[in-house]
């Protein structure tokens, strides 16, 4: 019997298809990933010397630390546009946060199994909806929404508390108040399925563990779920941060486009895409350099992100701990 | 397949077989024809068996037959399961644990559980996972929980490799480790009842002997119940006997009479290692 099964082993693996079979493979596979990889590093690289006029004119931190955008004069600094898309993407994340987690939690959780898969359903279409879509939504419904309120606190303020005014910035409805909203509404989806996704991954052991301690059913998402699974709620929360930074469409439509300094909380606003899209068109010399060096900014931070996602996956990961 | 053979007996069970039940003897636990439905499937069926206070009780019987089932419908753990459902009476000391109105989470807090393979929480230290059903049960003051640690792993047979690190993570323990801290933990507590699916099936020699010394230990304060599926674990360690066979309770009586005594043929053939 023995020497027969060895010699099929043989026929089915010829030397060359094992030498070659492997290496193929792996060569094919090395060769895709350095591509990425240079794909990436050459846009980086391409984005920063198109700028590099505009860096070169104004100084690295003169251009990241100028207020003054004026095409007129032929002066540009980034700063209003840093500091917007910071203020919205972060603000938007503030207020996605415990929404998305809520969803996820109970989609995975608590809602009985027909629910949980409508939901997540849902979630990936809202996910996978075009911004420009959300932009309309934006425009028609939420800014007057938004602006009624904004009214009605408005006046409140400036019977009652007068210095919050300045603050505040004109009751307009588009800008800040409502660039926030809609950027919280786009990502919770996406932040809600990556935090559902790590849920679902958290193991039965874990869950059994702390019931079997005589965990209530809130206890036992405290105990073992939430710590389990933090790791890549963690990491989708970030996911989702460098999308808000990089969404465009929804924003210009809702922002109200204003680099002037400084921002309020209702009054229209600026972000790096949005400066982007609103002027690659005519722009040339030393403002499509700035243009392009703004976009270089951009890659710069939404790489530092990305890069401390990797880093808290590891550092927050159960199985990176083992 | 039925015909008698001669059995050889270990002079340990030799004596314990004389010894007849004690007078001490009296039911913590009693399942009153307990039956466990997965769906239309019966997991396990009509079983009915006293588990005595302070005593060490073994599940045995061939993989499948329903001893973790049965186990698990000790402290409702089925409630986790949507497609299981429990009938019958499950009674902890003469109350049914599935009577209405009564919460699964007071039966578990009574009725702890370590199963078959280690699940510290790997995001707490080993303080922490020792104090977790503490916190649960809203304990804050610090002395007390140092005292807790240090009882229940001193009762798990752990305090001595772990007292100089007790802030390092659990998951820094080796496995064996690992399932002495869940004892720990489920300990901590004060359970009244102690279930233990296969403790050892994922542990090497040397662990499995600790946790086996514990325990003749352990049931000084718990009344242990313990699926084995190593006979020779369920004899060395166990008061009172239990053989399952195809979700049936087929004999239950003191070990040693159940390992050189068996009533039923099928018992006999599973002890004597003819079949299983
Ligand atoms: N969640 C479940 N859904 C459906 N059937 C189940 C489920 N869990 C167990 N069963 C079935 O119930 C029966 C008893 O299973 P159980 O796990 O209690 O066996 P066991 O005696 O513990 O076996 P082992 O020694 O292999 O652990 C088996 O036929 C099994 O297929
Ligand atoms: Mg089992």
């Amino acid at each position: 019997m023995e020497p027969v099964q060895t010699r099929s082993i043989h026929v089915s693996q010829s030397p060359l298809y094992r030498a070659l079979g492997d290496r193929l493979f792996v060569g094919a596979i090395l060769v895709l990933c350095l591509l990425v990889i240079g794909i990436v590093l050459v846009m980086g690289w391409q984005l920063g010397s198109a700028g590099s006029e505009a860096l070169a004119a104004f100084g690295f931190w003169g251009f990241l630390s100028g207020s003054t955008w004026d095409p007129v004069q032929n002066i540009y600094g980034a700063w209003p546009f840093i500091l917007g898309t910071l203020l919205t993407s972060l603000g938007a994340l503030a207020l996605a946060f415990f929404p998305a987690l809520a969803v996820a939690i109970f989609a995975v959780e608590y809602a009985p199994r027909w629910l949980g898969s409508a939901l997540s359903y849902a979630l990936e279409l809202l996910a996978s909806l075009p911004s420009v879509i959300y932009g309309l939504w934006g425009l028609f419904v939420l800014v007057p929404a938004v602006r009624a309120v904004q009214e009605s606190v408005y006046f409140w303020a400036a019977d009652y508390a007068p210095f919050l005014l300045p603050l505040l910035g004109n009751p307009i409805g588009i800008g800040m108040t409502s660039a926030v909203l809609v950027l919280a509404v786009m990502i919770i989806p996406f932040a809600a399925t990556l935090a559902k996704d790590s849920i679902a991954l958290v193991p039965a052991a874990q869950r059994e563990a702390a019931y079997g301690l005589g965990a209530t059913k809130w206890e036992v998402i405290r105990l073992a779920i939430l710590p389990y699974a933090r790791g890549g709620i963690l990491a989708g929360v970030i996911l989702a941060l460098t999308r808000a930074l990089g969404e465009t469409m929804a924003v210009v439509m809702v922002i109200g486009n204003s680099n002037k300094l400084p921002f309020t909380l209702f009054g229209p606003a600026t972000t790096i895409p949005s400066a982007v899209i609103n002027e690659f068109g005519e722009a040339q010399g030393l403002q499509l350099s700035s243009l392009l060096a703004l976009g270089f900014i951009l890659f710069l931070i939404s790489g530092a992100l990305n890069l401390l996602a990797a880093w808290i996956v590891k550092r927050m990961s159960v199985e990176g701990r083992l | 397949m039925n015909e008698q053979r001669p059995l050889t007996v270990p002079p340990k069970l030799e004596a314990a077989r004389a010894g007849g039940l004690e007078a001490d003897l009296k039911p913590r636990m009693e399942a009153q024809g307990l039956t466990v439905y997965y769906g239309k499937k019966v997991g396990v069926g009509n079983v009915s068996m006293p588990i005595y206070a302070n005593r060490v009780t073994a599940l045995i019987g061939p993989s499948g037959c329903g001893k973790t089932t049965f186990l698990r419908a000790l402290n409702r753990m089925h409630d986790l399961t949507p497609v299981a459902r429990v009938e019958g009476k499950a009674l902890l000391d003469g109350q049914d644990i599935y009577a209405p109105g009564v919460d699964p989470v007071d039966v578990r807090r009574r009725i702890g559980m370590v199963f078959q393979k280690p699940n510290p929480f790997p995001t707490l230290t080993i303080y922490d996972n020792v104090i977790a059903g503490l916190k649960l049960l809203g304990v804050r003051r610090k002395n007390v929980l140092d005292e807790a640690v240090e009882r229940s792993l001193q009762q798990a047979a752990l305090w001595d490799e772990v007292k100089d690190r007790l802030r390092a993570p659990g998951m820094s323990l080796s496995g064996g480790q690992q399932q002495r801290l869940c004892i720990a933990r489920a300990l901590a507590v004060q359970p009244e009842v102690l279930l233990m699916d296969e403790p050892t099936s994922a542990l090497d020699p040397i662990s499995t002997q600790s946790i086996e010394d514990l325990m003749s230990e352990l049931k000084k304060h718990v009344t242990v119940v313990i699926v084995t599926h190593n006979m020779q674990q369920a004899a060395r360690v166990s008061d009172f006997t239990g053989y399952f066979l195809t979700g049936e309770l087929v004999e239950f009586g003191p070990t040693s009479q159940v390992f050189t005594m068996p009533k039923d043929p099928r018992t006999e053939a599973y002890i004597t290692g003819r079949f299983g």
